[in-house]
């Protein structure tokens, strides 16, 4: 078996694994680290959505040994010395989430969108999130998250 | 000890102390990837399971060989029908009382039944192993059609049970008069006749089924995790089942992704992860993946109904309806022991008929057993569907504007409480100031106007306007009408407020995601004036958590929320005898503001509820004959259902060249009393909605005449996402519950009954001008452009 190591939030994580081994196992058996989600092994879901060198990826639909040299951010990575990450304050303050399970997913997709457009629309960020399931809010609150996270980092208020 | 006014913690819109729009506790863990799911959790030693599927929908099974399966090098063991025969578990009781193979032993009966389980060291392996048994069928006739399940020739499902001999799942099921219904019939002015089906579809959670079983065999403790919707019914149907004793089974319920009545239900995996439990000696974790969770556990709906509705004076007065409910191989639906058809009977709706007429069978298809109320309490969306259809046909035949016909037939205010035809008592109610505020939020006129003008241009673009109003029966339910399996439908609550003012609530509603730690903390808060923050929300542990019903239905308000009301006020009573002998005076002198009991006529003399506690704790005496400390526990029983209704309207854009119809808005005016935490409602709201438009244009799960599902993975069971969903548009009314201790009435379902009809009402008024007067569910593209052709085919 393969040993690999991935830098997983800056820091590296090594494991002698089967060649089929997905990312998405990688991350939560090997690394342990269980914020980032299954939920229906089709690439349909997003649950599983991690940052693979800033760019928002399913973790299900890669091999763990295709990430080897990449940089791969999770939702664990996103508070930084006890800070919250604007979007992470942002899906609270809107009440962007309920049972939480799509929310890892979720935040890394929008904390990509964000990183690539500081000021996204009402569409965009739909556009954005339509990779991604959330069963429970019906994405209203997830828009106005996204734009809460977006203006407190600078962007205009937009609308009335 | 006298305090004043001053030292009340103090409330604001941010921080509520009872009542308002605070931010969910709960998110803390959840926005930073530290909720604990149960994929989440890792004992040591623990093993995995995995389950082989039927390939076919009936056949009988020749042999199982799982010597290959044995002999892979990571499993630990395979179980099949026969291993569970000698456990006494091959077969388990449902919720409606028939009886279901854990592990197809004789024949299977429905396309991807459970064969057989493995047990290997890790997840990977155990699918890998399931790949290696061989199982040898002899392919019987299949009946997916309920319709044709009855006839003479159709395969006997079923020969499992003595004396069953025909497809028939239960016997006729009727409510209201026929009679009657024949005169109010006979007398009309107008009759409309419709064939209408609610197909099956499915909850669908994001987090799937599953469980980690923990059996030890030398204290015969069985800990299960497991998320699920009513873990204290669950426990005592596990001890029935595997003759355990109860007190020594112990369901912990961690964080749940989603339920929808999706893990209500014990699934045979659950059976088969305590049975490998029991037989490896180790803890053994099952989780459905996501085929398992579309193909073979609940399905919800699957009504076919036949209906009439007709009018006299401009009113509408009489309603039949036949169902045919399809159950598929087992009967587990979902519902209340006297209620075989669920609360279908509120399918009269919010109009005062003069007599109405329900006649409900079930039959057994060769399709997954299920029958979960998605959303839904207890076939109400069904009923609610059906009604709402049907005034809109009724409409149309009659020439007349829908919302006018309903306003028409509306009860009025002072009619409540009201019995309906079929037996119902509502509580309450104002139909047409809701109705009202959804059309000036609608701007129902204008939009009117609007698609006159487009019709008369011709566009290409129809546009669709759809309506409904709707009563739904919450809050199961009163203990002298309503249990499942024999246990009444109550729940308990346990405050205990601690010697610092801090208090803990236990309760025996089960969270998925409603955000109770929250809303049952503002509860208290609200009763007692201890701040939220104060107060531990505790569930989902049976160990640490008083017995009750769980939450599905919209009854964790209506029935643990009053449990939560009504022990803070015995607690506050408790807190006024103490009060009386801190403040040296007769407990009938003091009054209560929220947080202190105070001197009537001296409100500067009074007692914070947290020196009360700290009194009740101390080594200072007790008022004569009360016990020391402040804490109380309920048992509450609801004297009625709550009735929240609420008034939808949807605009529709339907393209008359590729059938795609976009619903542009969605108005929902819900009336669900009293609100606890508002922006909790409105999100309960946004999320009903986004399911309910899955359901009327996208979700389906189908079958071929082989019984074969068609819809087993997310590429072919069609969820919402962003792009479809419009900016949900709310509004409300409230009317308090009559007989809730604080006048709240449950709102989760709400959006998810009335959205459904509103949009296909408006896809089918898009379609008028066509000529087209019905069409099925799921109203996606192909099926709408089917109908617009004129071929609109009832989905199978």
């Amino acid at each position: 078996m393969p040993n690999v190591t991935i830098n997983i939030n800056g820091t590296p994580y090594s494991g002698d694994i089967e060649p089929r081994l997905l990312l998405l196992h990688f991350i939560r058996d090997v690394a342990n680290l269980t914020g980032t989600h299954w939920g229906c092994d089709t690439s349909n879901c997003g649950a599983c959505v991690i940052q693979l060198d800033g760019q928002p990826t399913k973790s299900c639909t890669m091999l763990a040994v295709m990430a080897e040299g990449h940089e791969v951010s999770t939702v664990e990575g996103l508070e930084v010395d006890g800070q919250l990450d604007p979007i992470q304050a942002g899906f609270h303050e809107m009440h962007a989430l309920h049972c939480g399970f799509c929310t890892p997913g979720m935040l890394m997709t929008t904390r990509a969108l964000l990183d690539e457009n500081p000021d996204p629309t009402e569409a965009e960020i739909r556009m954005a999130i339509s990779g991604a399931i959330c069963r429970c809010t019906g994405y209203k609150n997830i828009v106005s998250a996204v734009r809460w996270a977006a203006e407190y980092e600078g962007a205009p208020t937009q609308g009335s | 000890m006298a305090t004043v006014t001053e030292n009340l913690p103090s409330a604001s819109t941010e921080r509520p102390i009872g009542f308002g729009r605070l931010k969910r506790k709960e998110d803390a863990r959840f926005i930073r990837g530290q909720g604990r799911y149960l994929d989440d959790i890792r004992l040591p030693g623990m093993v995995h399971g995995a389950i082989l599927h039927s390939p076919y929908a009936h056949a009988k099974i020749v042999s199982i060989d799982t010597s290959a399966a044995l002999a892979h090098p990571k499993v630990a063991a395979v179980i099949t029908a026969k291993d569970l025969e000698t456990l006494g578990l091959a077969w388990m009781p449902t919720i409606s009382y028939d009886t279901q193979a854990v592990l197809a032993g004789d024949k299977v009966r429905f396309q991807h039944q459970e064969v057989a389980f493995v047990i290997a060291l890790d997840e990977y392996s155990a699918r890998d192993a399931v790949t290696l048994i061989d199982v040898e069928y002899e392919p019987l006739p299949v009946v997916v059609n309920a319709r044709k399940a009855l006839d003479a020739d159709a395969p006997l499902i079923r020969d499992d049970k003595v004396g069953q001999r025909d497809n028939l799942a239960s016997p006729n099921w009727e409510a209201g008069d026929k009679a009657a219904t024949d005169r109010v019939f006979a007398a009309a002015d107008t009759v409309v006749t419709r064939d209408i089906i609610y197909p099956r579809c499915h909850p669908a959670p994001l987090e799937t089924c599953g469980m980690i079983a923990d059996f030890n065999p030398n204290t015969g403790q069985l800990n299960i995790y497991n998320g699920n919707q009513a873990p204290h019914a669950h426990r005592t149907v596990y001890a029935q089942v595997a003759g355990l004793a109860e007190h020594m089974i112990r369901i912990i319920c961690s964080d749940i992704g989603g339920g929808f009545g999706g893990k209500v239900p014990v699934y045979p995996g659950y059976v088969c992860a305590i049975a490998g439990s029991i037989v490896a000696g180790c803890p053994v974790k099952w989780i459905e993946d996501r085929s398992e969770n579309l193909i073979c556990d609940s399905f919800a709906r699957d009504y076919i109904m036949h209906s009439q509705m007709c009018s006299k004076g401009g009113r509408i007065t009489g309603l039949r309806v036949d169902v045919i409910a399809d159950h598929g191989a087992f009967d587990s639906t979902a519902q209340a022991t006297k209620f075989p058809a669920g609360f279908f009977h509120i399918v009269c709706g919010s109009y005062t008929l003069e007599a109405s007429h329900v006649n409900v069978k079930a039959v057994y298809t060769n399709k997954a057993p299920g029958g979960v109320a998605y959303r839904c309490s207890f076939r109400i969306t069904e009923a609610v569907y059906l009604v709402e259809r049907m005034v809109d046909a009724l409409a149309i035949e009659m020439g007349v504007d829908p919302i006018d016909l309903r306003m028409r037939s509306f009860i009025r205010p002072e009619q409540f409480p009201y019995e309906t035809t079929t037996g119902w008592t509502y509580d309450s109610g104002n139909y047409a100031e809701t109705m009202r505020v959804a059309m000036d939020l609608a701007g129902y006129d204008e939009l009117r106007k609007e698609q006159a003008e487009k019709r008369a241009r011709g566009d290409n673009m129809l546009m669709g306007i759809g309506a409904t109003f709707f009563t739904e029966g919450v809050g199961a339910g009163p203990r002298k009408h309503m249990d499942i399996l024999g246990l009444a439908m109550n729940d308990g609550a346990d405050l205990r407020v601690h010697p610092s003012g801090k208090a803990v609530v236990s309760i025996s509603a089960q969270t998925q995601g409603q955000g109770h730690e929250t809303t049952f903390a503002q509860i208290v808060a609200e009763e007692l004036g201890i701040p939220p923050e104060d107060i531990t929300v505790r569930h989902g542990d049976t160990d640490k958590s008083p017995y009750g019903l769980g939450t599905y239905g919209s009854r964790s308000t209506p029935v643990s929320g009053a449990a939560v009301a009504v022990v803070s006020r015995k607690v506050r009573d408790k807190a006024r005898l103490i009060a009386a002998t801190m403040l040296e005076t007769r407990p009938e002198d003091l009054a209560w503001e929220k947080g202190r009991w105070y001197v009537k006529g001296d409100p500067e003399k009074g007692a914070l509820i947290e020196d009360i506690a700290s009194r009740a704790y101390s080594g200072a005496p007790m008022p004569a004959g009360l016990e020391g400390g402040l804490d109380a526990q309920v048992i509450y029983d609801p004297p009625n259902l709550t009735y929240p209704y609420g008034a939808y309207i949807s605009v529709v854009d339907l393209d008359r060249e590729t059938g795609h119809a976009v619903v542009r808005r969605l108005i929902a005016v819900d009336d669900c009393g009293v609100r606890i935490n508002p922006m909790v409602v409105d999100g309960q709201i946004h999320g009903g909605l986004a399911e309910g438009l899955g359901i009327a244009l996208m979700e389906l799960i189908s079958f071929d005449e082989q019984g074969n599902c068609l819809n087993g993975s997310m590429m072919d069971y069609l969820i919402p996402t962003a792009l479809e969903c419009p900016d949900w548009e709310l509004g409300e009314t409230v009317t308090p519950c009559p007989h809730h201790p604080i006048g709240a009435k449950g709102v989760g379902e709400s959006p998810n009954v009335g959205s459904v009809p509103c949009i296909v009402n408006a896809v089918i008024d898009a379609m008028l001008p066509l000529g087209i007067k019905h069409m099925d569910m799921p109203c996606n593209p192909a099926r709408n452009w089917a109908a617009m052709q004129g071929r609109a085919e009832p989905p199978q």
